[in-house]
């Protein structure tokens, strides 16, 4: 099953690479990863997504809970969360091809960021299968470049991952 | 305040820690603390010949007196030869602090003469790391270093030191932080109340209970607080290997240690349970064998002051996460209080039912008129030392035997690596015992392999008077690989073969110290007599035992804990 896992980190050098060794170390399976400074800029916020067993991840939320700078940590999939990745992607546009592309990054909402004669490229933020909808959406043949955040996840309503 | 150098600060921190010995071997990135380290008399520093071996030292040390360990080496092969050391410390959550030299910060990532990035290459195998960035953090860092390696879970913590901070040129304000906080490591200081009271229900209900006791009760100094407890309830305990001592072996509740090489009664009897209390127990596969075969009929309670050992290998029906000291205290109070008392008739059934697990394979071997048995040179030692020896041992079949064999009623006596299974252990880890136990008797348990893979450290034997008694059960083979070609490979013994051995009594006497060898069964007692009189000698006791013996019980591969060999031929 899918998870998202929440991480309040100590934002120090070496921090994050305890993380992600701890799971190669155990042979554990990193899907995405994004991780940024909060508003206190002591604490780092890292969100991985990962795939496991219940036991499995709860090895994975207790091993991470061990390591020393990891000051708190949350399981937004046992709960109502909303996630998030922005994608950045190149499209060949030309002819016909432009008003097509330029009504489906419409209906996805997204929004074309760079125009050339032959190319848009347009941002996409929402859940990650959104994201791979709208990829088909356009058809692979017209894709050049893709790149992508990896999730951001956060809590509904008053539940808060803070200190 | 007083003004001091990086250098000065680091050791006045060790002496404010009030570490009595460094075990270390200087060069180029540590040698501003080497200086600091000659100017004063407090912290004593030992020399080894290996760095690997001043981990081991130190290991052994921290096993014996149950306090943290230090070592000292410099950057580059100095701190990556302790790595082995580090890793064998983590797996037996040993408490220990490892200083290592750094090239300067400004050299950092250039490749550098003696540079190695000692944070990244120590990570799997450290409980924590930590660098020093700016040399008036000296003092908190070592403070922390030593704070996180002997609380919670202990473990190894290494702490990178670049050249560059503790340099004589630069000076700054010294004072030992009184405490630490961190807020992101927080281990449990009880166990949670209601978890303890529904334990104690289901102990106090079990119709066939067993006790299954681990390394955490040694390293949590809770051996009487559990000894009180079984012995109020009346239940059978057994142990592991790394569990050894925290219940005396002689005491008729004892069933002896469990697992791929433990007693026929101890594995039958946690086979057959319907109720597991296991404290300081991690659940390894050498104990569990086959964990989807473990004990049908048990529910486990399960104490450990670390959660992610709960659950990790076997499920626990009650997990209980604290220091095993204030848990067992806890339901011990909770017992005496209780109305209901065991179940009388259950429990003799019980004990009956082990009794003659006990009388139909209890630890034996065949011993011949000839060849020495290695089994009975442990037990010629044991009834020598009245059982009252620390003993060491590196990794193989003496050390099985040793375990097997040397019955042991006390914590801390028995050191051996469990968890890694380090050969080179055995030695250095004798030293750091004889070093602060120089009355009590130290027995070095080896092989022919093992004791060549640090033998160096004969040296420096010598030069600290370190008169320990190496044992060397010599079958002039890697017997325990031996033993597995026999059994799994149709004897194709790969590898497994000691040519060329040297003869270790001229190396003993190369080395200055005194040599014996025993290679009849006549002699083995006597000189073995003569071997323990010499108090002031180290003596390297080389005796040539049974080339073709393996160790018995052991479990088959991938069975549950009751499948067993319990000789060449016999398989239950």
């Amino acid at each position: 099953m899918r998870r998202i896992i929440s991480v309040l980190l100590e934002n120090e050098p070496g921090a994050l690479s305890r993380v992600v060794g701890l799971f190669s170390q155990r042979n554990y399976n990193i899907e995405t990863l994004t991780v940024a400074p909060t508003e206190d800029e002591t604490l780092s916020r890292l969100t991985v997504t990962t795939t496991g067993s219940d036991k499995v991840i709860e090895q994975i939320t207790k091993q991470l809970n061990k390591l020393i700078e990891v000051v708190k940590l949350v399981d937004l999939t046992e709960g109502a969360h909303i996630e998030r990745e922005l994608m950045l992607i190149k499209l060949k546009a030309t002819g016909s091809q432009r008003a097509e592309i330029k009504r489906t990054v419409d209906i996805f909402r997204g929004q074309i960021v760079d125009v050339t004669s032959s190319v848009y490229t347009v941002q996409l933020a929402g859940d990650s299968e959104k994201l791979d909808g709208f990829i088909q959406a356009v058809g692979t043949s017209g894709v050049l470049e893709v790149v992508r955040t990896g999730v951001s996840g956060i809590a509904r309503g008053e539940k808060v991952l803070s200190l | 305040m007083e003004l001091l150098s990086g250098a000065d600060m680091l050791i006045r921190s060790l002496q404010d820690e009030g570490i009595e010995y460094v075990y270390g071997y200087p060069g180029g990135a540590a040698l501003h603390i080497y200086d600091a380290l000659f100017r004063q008399d407090k912290v004593k520093h030992i020399l080894v010949r290996h760095e690997q071996s001043a981990v081991h030292m130190a290991d052994g040390y921290a096993r014996a007196t149950g306090k943290p360990g230090t070592v000292l080496v410099t950057s580059g092969p100095g701190a990556t030869n302790t790595i082995t050391g580090i890793a064998t410390a983590f797996m037996d959550s040993i408490p220990m602090v490892v200083l290592c030299g750094q090239v300067a910060s400004t050299l950092i990532g250039e490749d550098a003469f003696q540079e190695t990035d000692m944070i990244g290459v120590s990570r799997p195998v450290v409980k924590h790391n930590l660098s020093v960035r700016h040399p008036e953090e000296i003092p908190e860092v070592i403070r922390k270093a030593y704070y996180i390696a002997a609380t919670g879970r202990p473990g190894p913590v290494v702490v990178d030191i670049p050249k560059d901070m503790t340099t004589p040129n630069e000076r700054y304000e010294y004072a030992y932080p009184k405490k630490v906080k961190l807020r992101s490591y927080n281990p449990a200081i009880r166990g949670h109340a209601g978890q303890i009271k529904k334990a104690v229900d289901m102990l106090l209900a079990a119709r066939r209970p067993i006790i299954y006791a681990g390394g955490g009760v040694i390293l949590g100094k809770a051996s009487d607080q559990l000894t009180e407890l079984v012995r109020m309830l009346g239940y059978p305990i057994t142990n592991t290997l790394m569990g050894i001592g925290c219940y005396p072996a002689s005491d008729k509740q004892h069933l002896g240690w469990l697992g791929m090489h433990g007693t026929y009664e101890a594995n039958m009897a946690m086979h057959h349970s319907d109720l597991i209390l296991a404290v300081g127990a991690r659940f390894d596969d050498r104990v569990t064998n086959a964990t989807e075969k473990f004990c049908p009929g048990a529910r486990i309670i399960h104490v450990d002051i670390d959660p992610a050992s709960i659950s990790k290998t076997v499920e626990a029906d009650v997990p209980i996460v604290g220091p095993v000291d204030a848990v067992l205290k806890e339901m011990l109070s909770l017992v005496k209080e209780a109305k209901q008392k065991p179940d009388a008739d259950a429990l003799a059934a019980w004990w009956k039912q082990i009794g003659e697990w006990r009388a139909f394979h209890g630890m034996r071997y065949e011993t011949s008129d000839d060849v020495i048995k290695p089994q009975e040179v442990i037990e010629t030692l044991h009834r020598l030392t009245n059982g009252e020896a620390f003993v060491t041992s590196d990794v193989g079949q003496h050390q099985m035997f040793a375990a097997q064999y040397y019955k042991f009623d006390k914590p801390n006596r028995w050191i051996n690596s469990g968890g890694l299974g380090t050969m080179g252990f055995g030695l250095p880890a004798a030293m750091g015992v004889k070093l602060t136990h120089p009355d009590d008797e130290v027995l070095c348990i080896t092989g022919e392999g093992s004791i060549q893979m640090n033998i160096q450290e004969l040296s420096t034997c010598k030069q600290y008077n370190l008169p320990v008694k190496i044992i060397n059960l010599n079958n002039q083979a890697l017997g325990m690989v031996k033993q597995w070609q026999d059994m799994n490979y149709e004897s194709r013994h790969s590898q497994s073969y000691m040519e060329s051995l040297p003869d270790f009594i001229k190396l003993a006497e190369a080395y200055g110290h005194k040599g014996v060898r025993i290679d009849s069964k006549a002699d083995l007692e006597s000189k073995l007599k003569e071997v323990l009189a010499m108090k002031d000698d180290l003596v390297f006791v080389d005796i040539y035992v049974d080339r073709f013996e393996h160790v018995y019980p052991m479990q088959v591969a991938r069975g549950s804990m009751k499948d067993m060999w319990l000789s060449k031929t016999e398989r239950v």
